[in-house]
């Protein structure tokens, strides 16, 4: 059996042959043990976002310890680049005591595998991960009973190594976990009330792992939902609105059902053509010929802010305490100032891609998604059929970010799948992705704050707009202060956005991440004191006082005040319960506006880390991506027209990019695992614009930091 | 206007009736069902649908099934040999210089493709070999060590 979700192309569902997971589960031998993740308030969030979702009532996970003792851990997690696949093995073979490699994970099967809510927000280790140990313990001391049992000894003499009970009086005496897997039929649902182990007794957890998947993904034989072909299969192309809300007025496909073997399919908005190999649908499509009315061009990337403004949702409170009055009273210096970002797109390499097949009332999927369970209730009310009816298959993502967890694509493959009777992929090209990608909300952040003439931030009012409250409350020691968040980081009400938004790696957080740390900055620089030492006496949070100290020491951070022409700055945020605090020295080439990074250091405290080397190539690839959001990356857009299409114009993090990145995890072992997928992508553009501020003297306040708005900040600060 | 079109595909000849102004990229992807190679622009800008032809690597959703007749293309699936992983996958292996793995087989043959052309790869020369090769989860800093670690070998007669 290969690592990595399992995959089967038959679509009828070989190994359970169309039958549901319960009636799998009773006919598969072994040891099948369920349990349950606590009620997460998250479960509760989602069910609000996906009505359609049916929570789950009894269990929501469950692994099996087959008759060959190999345990296989059932998850409607997705595995899409941030390696999950091997921390939860980790977890689970180590509180289960089997080598790492007997555990196969199977992920995102919607028929085998338990519900899930889908797989974003850093929360697969933090959540799923102590129910997934606590499950391995239990299992673990259901095996050593089933072995007392056996070898007719008492539990209490009995201990486990690698897949094997034995009694430690008579050492001979043993049983493996197939063995016991092979006597009887056992199924159990788990209590949560065996103890995991203490860090001290990790034999896998919290060192280093290679990846489950690495061999597939170098081999080319890893499948993602693209590289899936079902007999009788047709590639689909869609017909497009030149811009978003343009209205279809005439449409001719007259030429393009020409083309020898086009399947033509029109329904309604729907116009799609058809044919065995995708090149040959493209060339279709190219010859449609159809005219749209426009929509009166309202806004564009620049007036957007104004626009956004006029329209801002309620505000809510995050946060208060003191008086502002008198904060303001007690400031030696005010600083007020409006931070804005830019749309950004996901961007991942792998466009938007299903398979489906739908056959009568029942439907099979393959898809590259966050929400495979979301997306198996919108197949269902899409085509009116069971959910029971549609299973979603394994398939690994290529990469996600947020972006892969609206389900467009899958809709229109089912609904081609349906007309034409037969399966059908629908894989966007560039251009689409760029299209009907849900970017990162543009987002505006106001903050007025001011400082004592001791260097005590005394005032801190906070206004963010659409980018919502993760990461916008301060975590400084600041007695007047007030954080107000004007709608969520993803979604705009109805006449904000002129396009879809959705969540983005730590969605809203790399927003108000930026502003908050620049604002620090600035009242730094007014008190005279340098950067760190500033944040350090404004600082009461003992975790977050030993990550930004333990930045300083790996940087070899030398105290001035900035800028100090030398480009170098420091940032500290808090994302998915994890602590980061990162510096950075940069160049910046005054006559081109150019940002060159030279060096990122980033330090993290998040817990325990399961596979340390796993958080670390989180670390620096939040890093790399980040550099795109500062420096580079916008949607540009004029009325619907995404006028950014193609990585011709929207070029995101290149090798040449690269900085030295050095990343550093503060060991906590005691401490429950937190968020490592996101957390270091939200210091990424604060530490960045404070080094350039550092180097330069000017304040970059608009992300992306592209040139032409480099060499403005500069003018403006040379003039001022 | 349909041909026949014959050239060596991962050491075997191959022989297809077939347009020869086809992307060699579908060709590979749907009548020869090779899926390696993935789509991720089809202008040639991103590098994931990389293969070898006759060692140098192409973008191959640019590249016309025309020109390569008669040559041999390697694709991911062709570069190891019996079972035996090439160093170079190797090395991204255990580098771990992948997330998603999307843009991974691309990754690889172009890295091939730049041994080719000179075994003694400094860390520049490989930043600048890479460029046009892009991965959005930000394995670069692994990649280019498992490249580096790779060429090390390579001259140390492995």
């Amino acid at each position: 059996m290969s690592d990595g979700p399992l995959m089967e192309e038959s679509g009828k569902g070989k190994d359970t042959g169309g039958m549901n997971r319960r009636e799998f589960l009773e006919l598969t031998a072994g040891i099948v043990l369920y349990f349950t993740i606590g009620d997460l308030p998250v479960f509760a969030q989602e069910g609000a976002r996906r009505p359609a979702v049916n929570l789950p009532q009894d269990f929501n996970a469950f692994l099996r310890i087959g008759l060959d003792g190999r345990v296989a851990c059932y998850t409607g997690k997705i595995e899409m680049g941030q390696g999950v696949i091997t921390s939860l093995a980790q977890m689970l073979a180590d509180e289960l005591d089997v080598p790492l490699d007997a555990v196969d994970m199977v992920m995102g099967d919607t028929d085998l595998c338990p519900w899930d809510m889908g797989t974003f927000g850093s929360m697969s280790t933090r959540f799923f991960g102590p129910a997934l140990r606590s499950a391995g313990a239990e299992a673990r001391r259901v095996l050593m009973e089933l072995a007392a049992e056996r070898l007719k000894a008492p539990v209490a003499d009995l201990a486990t190594d690698r897949g094997v009970v034995f009694s430690q009086k008579t050492r001979d005496q043993h049983i493996t976990y197939g063995e016991l897997a092979r006597g009887e039929r056992l199924e159990r649902h788990l209590t949560g009330t065996v103890a995991v182990k203490r860090p001290e007794s990790f034999k896998i957890m919290h060192k280093p792992a290679l990846r489950k998947d690495g061999r597939d993904k170098v081999t080319g034989t890893a499948k993602f939902a693209g590289d899936v072909h079902v007999p009788g299969m047709l590639y689909a192309k869609l017909l497009r609105p030149p811009v978003h809300g343009a209205k279809l007025v005439d449409v001719d496909l007259s030429e393009a059902r020409r083309v020898k073997g086009v399947e033509v399919v029109q329904d309604g908005d729907l116009i799609a053509l058809l044919h065995r190999y995708p090149d040959a649908a493209a060339s279709a499509l190219a010859k449609v010929k159809a005219s749209y009315d426009r929509p009166h061009a309202a806004v564009d990337d620049e007036t957007i802010f104004d626009h956004l403004l006029a329209v801002a949702p309620e505000a809510t409170v995050l946060a208060e305490g003191g008086d502002l009055q008198k904060g303001t009273g007690e400031a030696a210096a005010v600083a007020e100032a409006t931070y804005l970002n830019d749309y950004v797109a996901h961007a991942t390499i792998e466009p938007h891609t299903a398979v489906a097949h739908v056959e009568g009332d029942k439907a099979v999927i393959w898809a590259s998604t966050q929400t495979p369970f979301a997306a198996k209730e919108e197949v269902a009310k899409e085509l009116g059929i069971d959910p029971k009816n549609v299973r979603v298959m394994p398939v690994f993502v290529g990469g996600g970010f947020g972006g892969k967890s609206m389900n467009r694509q899958i809709i229109e493959a089912a609904r081609l799948s349906k007309r034409t009777g037969r399966p059908v992929q629908v894989a966007w090209s560039r251009e689409e992705e760029f299209f009907f990608d849900s970017f990162r909300p543009a987002a505006i952040v106001k903050v007025r704050s001011g400082v004592t003439d001791k260097g005590r931030i005394c005032l801190w009012d906070y206004h963010v707009y659409y980018a919502g409250e993760r990461g916008a409350q301060h975590f400084y020691d600041i007695a007047n202060h007030s954080t107000t968040a004007h709608g969520s980081g993803w979604v705009g009400p109805p006449g904000s956005h002129p396009f879809a938004t959705g969540p983005w790696r730590a969605p809203g957080n790399n927003t108000n991440t930026f502003a908050r740390e620049s604002q620090i900055d600035t009242m730094a620089a007014s008190a005279g004191i340098d950067p760190v030492a500033f944040r350090m006496q404004n600082l009461g949070d003992a975790k977050m006082r030993r990550v930004l100290q333990t930045a300083a020491e790996k940087f070899g951070w030398k105290p001035s005040t900035s800028p100090s022409g030398r480009g170098v700055g420091v940032a500290c945020g808090i994302d998915a319960g994890t602590y980061v605090a990162a510096m950075a020295e940069v160049s910046v080439n005054k006559a081109t506006g150019t940002i060159s990074v030279k060096r990122v250091v980033c330090v993290q405290d998040m817990g325990l880390a399961i596979n340390p080397e796993g958080a670390a190539i989180q670390m620096e690839g939040a890093v790399m991506m980040g550099l795109g959001y500062a420096l580079n990356e916008r949607v540009r857009f004029r009325g619907g027209d995404i006028l950014d299409r193609s990585f011709n114009t929207y070029d995101i993090p290149r090798f040449s990019w690269m900085p030295a990145i050095e990343t550093v995890i503060i060991e906590d072992r005691g401490a429950p695992p937190q968020g490592g997928g996101e957390p270091a992508i939200v210091t990424t553009g604060a530490v960045i614009a404070n080094a350039v501020r550092d180097a330069t003297g000017a304040r970059l306040l608009r992300l992306p930091m592209t040139p032409e708005r480099v060499k403005e900040a500069i003018k403006r600060s040379t003039a001022a | 206007m349909e041909e026949t079109i014959q050239f060596k595909l991962n050491g075997k000849p191959v022989s297809l009736p077939v347009d020869g102004d086809r992307k060699l990229l579908w060709v590979l992807r749907t009548d020869l069902g090779l899926t390696g190679a993935k789509y991720g622009c089809g202008e040639g800008l991103c590098g994931s649908c990389t293969v070898l032809v006759n060692d140098e690597a192409v973008r191959s959703c640019q590249t016309e099934l025309e020109d390569v007749r008669g040559k041999e293309v390697v694709t991911i699936e062709g570069l190891a040999r019996s079972g035996v992983l090439h160093p170079l996958q190797k090395a991204f292996i255990e580098h771990d210089a992948l997330q998603c793995g999307y843009c991974t087989p691309g990754m690889v043959l172009q890295a091939y493709a730049l041994f080719k052309k000179s075994p003694r790869l400094s860390p520049q020369q490989i930043i600048e070999g890479m460029e046009g090769n892009l991965c959005r989860c930000g394995s670069h800093p692994r990649i280019v060590r498992a490249v580096q670690a790779a060429a090390a070998q390579k001259r140390g007669g492995g």
